[in-house]
């Protein structure tokens, strides 16, 4: 934890894309910080860099220039490994399209993060234990009989709750979320963000970015990004 | 572990890995068919080859052949690598049934028949005397008859399984046999109208090597009558060849080494005697060197066959390689899911080299085992092909080829298995490399559009 408090602060985050000959800054310095506990919510229209803010906080991106840091360690310092452990077991993202593992069953899906640094060996000794968990995190997105489903069989809300099960395995200090209301009709969106608020009232720290500003009353806090920056 | 589960289900789940796998299988199966059947093929008609001459043979092209053999031959038999020795007599003649005044030219051997199969696999070529060579020469009818044992192509002709007919006995046709005596100094032996020796021989059997170039131009005599007939008695008797056999377990190469040095020794020590000049033009070689105008095309032809098998292992790796791409470009969304939960770039690659491998291996043992099958029974489907609709893959009338060889390798298998796997892995490394490198956030945005 920073010396603030902050569990992640962004701060001057710029990013800018090539797009065939035209080059597209999208953050222009866009500063961002989140204490424990909180339930942020980052809004914006289409295009303000929403998604890309989130995905520099997730370290599935590297910024132009600015700096990042969580837990008051600064990700541009870590190295491959480190990064992969963050993602890994820090961050717990959420995707507005769920990316769930068509190949894999829905309780597969979920214990993933877990298998991802386990050898062989340590995956057999730690499977039973996982699995559980994987169990009782289905049950607690209401997926529990879905268990052993594959994804194209499950409707959009199922699928975003497994992959927030997903995202919870490895018990992370944050949730990222991208839009996880945006491809649901507002019933199913509304039990979603039902659960967010339930795992927050839980003590989960949540960012989630949303172009709704309806979603966005959910949060404890809303943070608008326009031109690049936080205004 | 995720990534031994997820390779197998990318493998068993998705329907362009049954197209690469499909190849791959496509690609061994052919490689140990060809080379099980071309392998066979070589490896026979090289045996029959070594089985037409001893180990080692020292001796000349020339007709008019060297002097001194018996002394070599009495030498080299003493030594302990030694198993035996035969002299051989080789020329040209013109032949022709006895009143039918028709001639046509054959290579003609003199051959000394108890040695020379004692040397050669002579004896399991003839018909009639398979379990006595000695008798080779005998007509049953007049033991004082001189025999001949004639090459089976220019006696009979094969039928379309490859089979000769033959007489129950040899019948002792009449067969007349004219040849140019030259004189040590390679000049006709004789002037004036009867410039050459002509002597009438009789059928005793006939010689079936398996090698269509002997069997259809070869007539054998016995040594001394074709030693005669080529002037080759006098004034020094000459012979053209010494086929040595060397006892089991003697290196061939290392034996003809040992020959060499004892031909060199021999040939100082004769220095000088009549007609030791022709000893000059004498050499020692191997069977495979003896019999290199034979073998080189075959051996050519494998080379060849070799050289389009590395191109197919090209084409396996580009298919692999154009299947991964696009695999992979359909899994980009994966890629970013997996690398968003902290996969690592080595992880990434692992998992599809894992796919690769597990491609191979799949796709080899279909290849492998179809190819078995399809050897097994590649003679029932030449048999049923050849009933059926007339087709042979080799016209038995013309080539002398018995069975389709089928014999498997077990290293080749090994080494075909390999290569196939190594081909799956090369072509899904660079797409895997490639993969592993893409950033979480492009690929998963990609995917979204």
């Amino acid at each position: 934890m920073s010396k603030d408090g902050f569990i992640i602060e962004a701060q001057g985050i710029h990013k800018t894309y090539r797009m065939g000959a035209a080059q597209v800054q999208v953050l222009k310095g866009a500063d961002i910080a989140v204490k424990r506990g909180e339930f942020v919510a980052i809004v914006g229209a289409s295009g303000s860099g929403k998604s890309t803010l989130l995905h520099i906080l997730g370290a599935l991106d590297r910024p132009d220039k600015g700096v990042v840091r969580f837990e008051g360690r600064d990700l541009s310092e870590m190295s491959g490994g480190e990064l992969n452990e963050y993602r890994n077991k820090m961050i717990g993202f959420v995707f507005q399209f769920y990316h769930l593992l068509d190949e894999l069953n829905v309780l597969e899906n979920v214990i993933l993060p877990a298998m991802v640094p386990a050898g062989i060996i340590g995956w057999l000794s730690k499977r039973a234990g996982v699995k559980k968990r994987g169990l009782e995190l289905l049950k607690a997105v209401g997926l529990e009989e879905r268990a052993t489903h594959k994804p194209y069989q499950l409707s959009g809300g199922e699928r975003q709750r497994a992959a927030i099960a997903r995202a919870l395995v490895n018990e992370p200090r944050l949730l990222l979320a991208d839009e996880p209301t945006g491809n649901l009709d507002s019933a199913t969106g509304n039990g979603i963000l039902e659960l967010l608020e339930r795992l927050n009232r839980a003590g989960q720290t949540i960012v989630m970015v949303t172009h709704d500003e309806r979603v966005a009353k959910r949060a404890g806090r809303t943070i608008t990004l326009a031109d690049g920056k936080v205004k | 572990m995720y990534k031994l589960i997820l390779a197998f289900r990318y493998l068993y789940r998705r329907r362009i890995s049954y197209l690469a796998l499909a190849a791959v299988a496509l690609c061994v199966f052919i490689v140990v068919v060809v080379m099980t059947v071309m392998d066979g093929l070589v490896g026979d008609f090289k045996e029959k080859n070594h089985n037409f001459t001893g180990d080692c043979v020292v001796g000349t092209e020339s007709l008019v052949g060297f002097t001194y053999y018996e002394d070599f031959a009495r030498i080299a038999e003493k030594a302990n690598y030694v198993e035996a020795v035969t002299p051989v007599i080789k020329s040209y003649a013109l032949v022709g049934l006895e009143g039918s005044g028709r001639n046509i030219g054959v290579e003609l051997m003199g051959v000394e028949a108890a040695s020379y199969s004692r040397v050669t696999g002579f004896g399991r070529t003839l018909y009639y005397h398979k379990g006595d060579a000695s008798k080779a020469f005998n007509i049953k009818s007049d033991a004082n008859l001189p025999g001949f044992v004639i090459g089976a192509d220019l006696w009979s002709m094969r039928d379309e399984k490859g089979e000769y007919y033959h007489a129950p006995n040899p019948d002792a046709t009449a067969l007349s046999a004219t040849c140019f005596p030259l004189t040590a100094k390679g000049a006709l032996a004789k002037a004036g109208t009867d410039v050459v020796n002509t002597k009438t021989f009789y059928f005793s059997d006939c010689s079936q090597s398996g090698l269509a170039r002997v069997d259809g131009s070869i007539i054998y005599l016995p040594f001394t009558e074709a030693q005669a007939l080529c002037g080759m008695t006098e004034p020094v008797a000459r012979a053209s060849w010494i086929h040595i056999k060397f006892k089991q377990g003697t290196n061939i190469e290392e034996g003809c080494r040992r020959v060499r040095q004892m031909w060199e020794k021999f040939y100082d020590e004769h220095k000088g005697k009549d007609n030791a000049e022709l000893l000059s033009q004498v050499s020692v070689r191997s069977w495979k060197e003896h019999r290199r105008e034979s073998i080189a095309g075959m051996e050519k032809e494998q080379a060849m066959l070799m050289m389009m098998f590395g191109l197919v292992g090209l084409t396996t790796v580009f298919i692999v390689y154009v299947v991964f791409y696009m695999i992979i470009s359909h899994k980009t969304k994966d890629i970013g899911i997996l690398k968003s939960i902290g996969a690592s770039c080595g992880d990434v690659i692992v998992l599809f080299l894992g796919f690769a491998a597990g491609l191979g291996i799949a796709g080899s043992a279909v290849g492998v085992a179809g190819g078995i099958l399809f050897l097994r029974n590649i003679n029932r489907i030449e048999g049923w092909l050849f009933e059926r609709f007339g087709f042979q893959l080799w016209d038995r009338t013309i080539y002398a080829i018995g069975e389709i060889p089928h014999r498997l390798d077990l290293t080749m298998l090994a080494v075909v298995t390999g290569c196939a796997i190594l081909a799956c892995l090369a072509g899904a490394a660079l797409p895997s490399v490639s993969a592993a490198r893409a950033r979480p956030a492009d690929v998963l945005q990609v995917s979204q559009l």
